[in-house]
């Protein structure tokens, strides 16, 4: 998994460790603290899981193990309007991979990857509880449902003159 | 008093405490399951079964699906069988699956022969695989002692508790998942990056080729063959207690006499011994522990205690990178290893009228991180190490095989003079708590100058992780503490950091069971006798020698006469001590 480079201030490194402190710098709570610490600078690069990994006592291999394994976490930034596809099963066979693949095709980016003005980003989800919505659709906070290949263009329109 | 239950399998009965697995219950009986994954060194605080890989599955009367026999407990009545079609059906299903992810290079793997994957295919009587795998390829990583060759990876994570749970160094875990999952340092780096000790227990137990050793029985032949080369060998204290395995030989056979024939056969020009090293290690940190307690008991404030042993260059590298705010605490003694190197490349090069460059110092270990100790800039004179090549116990058995020397049928030979004469607290160094038991026998009859009756400290002795004993100087009572596996260690140096520490001496060795242990044996497969069986033999050998003290080596007090004068003189700091290096990472520049 690639990582940005980052520069933490003693402010970044005191978040860090004021976040480990709420769950008692347990080892258990790893994945508690990736969550919020990921809540709060919206990706995890290497340098800030050096920081957790020694605040909750667990090694720095074990870290990025845990990051790597669950798709949530990410080492590199989300975009401004971050994408979310959902390809639980009820998504899936209502044609999310179709979805997917427009949205992929339109952006010009990867599943996990950025766009390079730094707009948008595409993640996939499994099953945000709206099965009855399938294929479903988060940008950001906000859910689109039944969405087929066609109404991609309309979502990303929504956001193209924001900024 | 432990409950008991009583199960029946494959139509045999048996009775085990509540609690007991499957797999543990079969072994009782010796009916065997086979295991991929599962791995326990009993009464060595060893232990894994993730019960991921699924071959140890067994059918159980009553439960529709098959059950991993390592992870599930017996109950009562419960009636097993672990070989009936279908349970054979599944297992070599589950085996093809992993081979249809595995390269087929097994004539040229390094495992080839020992591989347990390769065993379990065998047994299995596997000839074809009905499934297309990913093939999935890594990159290949190549340290000072380590290769990584993560294709050969079939993620059975048996690394990653050795690492992480045993040994407490935290260099390696699994990451990423489905085809890509595999085991690796933060990042993805390489081991040289990572926190790696190089202790070389995940290469001890990895299944598969995946872990290994770097190996230089190559560069040794090379050598052999110059004819401009002399080519000096020494071999460690527990060698000669397991290296006779490799041909077949009972565990703990103890083959002091054939190897050094066969070191002979393979063209060393002399045939020497890490012992007689070993030997010096005592005199000189013997002295400096005796030094910092008398500086203790006389009221100094400042003096560094309890004093650690500095012998095992995982347990070095370990405090380097975890504990570099203790570096001033161990020993500044050179471990063996570096001490002959340094005596055979200056002493001994001039005895016999050679240039130190001329001179091919080839260590045999039960080791893997004496690859990277030899390979430190601090053992070396302008770019020529002190020791030139270090290879493990099974590398020499390489070399023996491929030399094609009928090892069993060998006469006892001996080592050669003069760095070849050892003593019995000597050989003692390739087992957990046998240091210290030699540091003891020389310091107590200097301390105290008076003759020690009995030399054998049954208190130091033993396989449990952490042992404590008191030691009586003559109405002086010493505290020594010692730990094997870096787990243990690390639970001591927390309580030296909290100032807590009880220890006037403490022994540390990387390896569960200390040398005999080590990343460099012919591997336990998990078998924690064989273990005990060479520590046996270490002690059986000690008992057989002439001469038990090290400071009664005649061949050590000819070295202080002739070159070093007395323990602890500048010569001898510069040719026999090191000092450490802070190695611990920081990402954030404070």
């Amino acid at each position: 998994m690639s990582s940005v480079k980052v520069e933490l201030h003693q402010k970044d490194v005191d978040k860090i460790k004021e976040i480990a402190k709420e769950y008692n710098n347990d080892p258990e709570a790893l994945i508690n603290v990736l969550h919020s610490t990921q809540d709060h600078f919206g990706y995890l690069p290497a340098e800030i899981q050096e920081i957790v990994a020694e605040e909750t006592n667990v090694s720095i291999a074990k870290v990025y193990g845990v990051v790597t394994f669950y798709s949530f976490f990410t080492m590199t930034p989300k975009g401004r309007y971050p994408i979310s596809i959902c390809t639980g099963t009820a998504c899936y066979v209502r044609g999310a991979e179709t979805v997917l693949e427009e949205f992929k095709r339109q952006l010009g980016i990867e599943v996990g990857e950025t766009s390079e003005n730094g707009k948008y980003s595409i993640n996939c989800l499994r099953c945000v509880g709206a099965c009855g919505l399938a294929p479903v659709v988060m940008v950001g906070d906000k859910t689109y449902g039944r969405v087929s290949p066609d109404g991609v263009s309309d979502i990303i329109a929504e956001y193209e003159d924001a900024e | 008093m432990q409950e008991t239950i009583n199960i029946t399998i494959n139509k045999k009965p048996v009775e085990v405490e509540k609690g007991t697995t499957v797999y543990q219950a079969a072994r009782k009986i010796n009916i065997n399951i086979p295991v991929l994954c599962y791995m326990e060194l009993e009464d060595m605080g060893v232990k894994h079964n993730p019960g991921g890989c699924r071959v140890c599955v067994v059918e159980v009367e009553g439960v529709k699906n098959l059950m991993p026999s390592c992870v599930t407990k017996c109950w009562d009545g419960m009636n097993v069988k672990t070989n009936t079609a279908r349970v054979l059906n599944a297992r070599k299903t589950v085996v093809e699956l992993i081979l249809s992810d595995h390269p087929f290079d097994c004539l040229i793997c390094a495992k080839n022969g020992t591989c347990d994957l390769q065993k379990m295919a065998q047994d299995l009587g596997i000839r074809e695989i009905h499934y297309q795998g990913e093939q999935s390829t890594y990159r290949e990583d190549t340290s000072p002692a380590i290769i990584r060759e993560m294709d050969k990876c079939i993620n059975c994570r048996r690394c990653e508790t050795m690492c992480n749970d045993v040994q407490t160094v935290g260099a390696l875990s699994g990451i990423n998942r489905g085809f890509e999952a595999v085991v690796a340092p933060a990042f993805e780096q390489n081991l040289e990056h990572s926190p790696c000790t190089y202790c070389g227990q995940c290469v001890a137990v990895c299944p598969t080729g995946a872990l290994t050793e770097v190996d230089h029985s190559n560069h040794v032949l090379r050598a052999l063959a110059d004819p401009q080369k002399t080519v000096v060998v020494q071999t460690a204290p527990a060698v000669r207690a397991a290296l006779g395995e490799e041909f077949g030989m009972e565990a703990g056979t103890l083959v002091t006499g054939k190897m050094t024939r066969a070191l002979r056969d393979l063209g060393f020009d002399y045939v020497f011994d890490t012992d007689f090293a070993a030997d010096l290690t005592i005199m000189e940190e013997g002295t400096e522990l005796l030094d910092r307690l008398n500086k203790h008991l006389n009221g100094d404030k400042n003096v560094k205690l309890p004093i650690l042993t500095s012998c095992c260059p995982g347990w070095v590298s370990f405090f380097e990178h975890h504990f570099p705010e203790l570096k001033d605490i161990p020993s500044t003694a050179r471990s063996p290893q570096q001490m002959f190197g340094a005596v055979a490349k200056n002493y001994f090069a001039e005895k016999i009228n050679k240039n130190r460059k001329d001179l091919v110092v080839v260590s045999i270990m039960p080791c893997v991180a004496k690859k990277y100790e030899r390979s430190r800039e601090e053992f070396a004179n302008n770019g020529d190490s002190d020791v030139n090549y270090s290879i493990t116990t099974r590398e020499l058995s390489h070399l023996i095989k491929q030399a094609n020397i009928d090892f069993n049928t060998l006469e006892d030979d001996d080592f050669d003079k003069p760095l070849g004469e050892s003593t019995g607290a000597a050989v003692i160094f390739g087992t957990t708590g046998g240091v210290i038991e030699a540091a003891t026998r020389t310091a107590y009859e200097i301390h105290t100058g008076k003759n020690l009756e009995k030399v054998d400290f049954e208190e130091l002795r033993g396989m449990e992780g952490i042992r404590k004993a008191s030691v009586d100087f003559d109405g002086q009572e010493i505290k020594i503490g010692i730990a094997h596996g870096l787990g243990n260690a690390r639970k001591l140096l927390e309580n030296i950091k909290q100032g807590k520490s009880e220890f006037h001496a403490i022994e540390i060795m990387a390896c569960p069971g200390g040398c005999i242990g080590g990343g460099g044996q012919p591997l336990h497969h998990g078998d924690s006798s064989i273990i005990k069986a060479r520590q046996k033999a270490i002690y059986q050998e000690d008992a057989g020698k002439k001469i038990r003290k090290s400071h009664e080596n005649p061949f050590i007090k000819e070295l202080y006469e002739e070159y070093l004068g007395k323990p602890g003189s500048e010569k001898s700091h510069d040719l026999l001590h090191t000092h450490y290096f802070d190695r611990k990472k920081r990402w954030i520049k404070k």
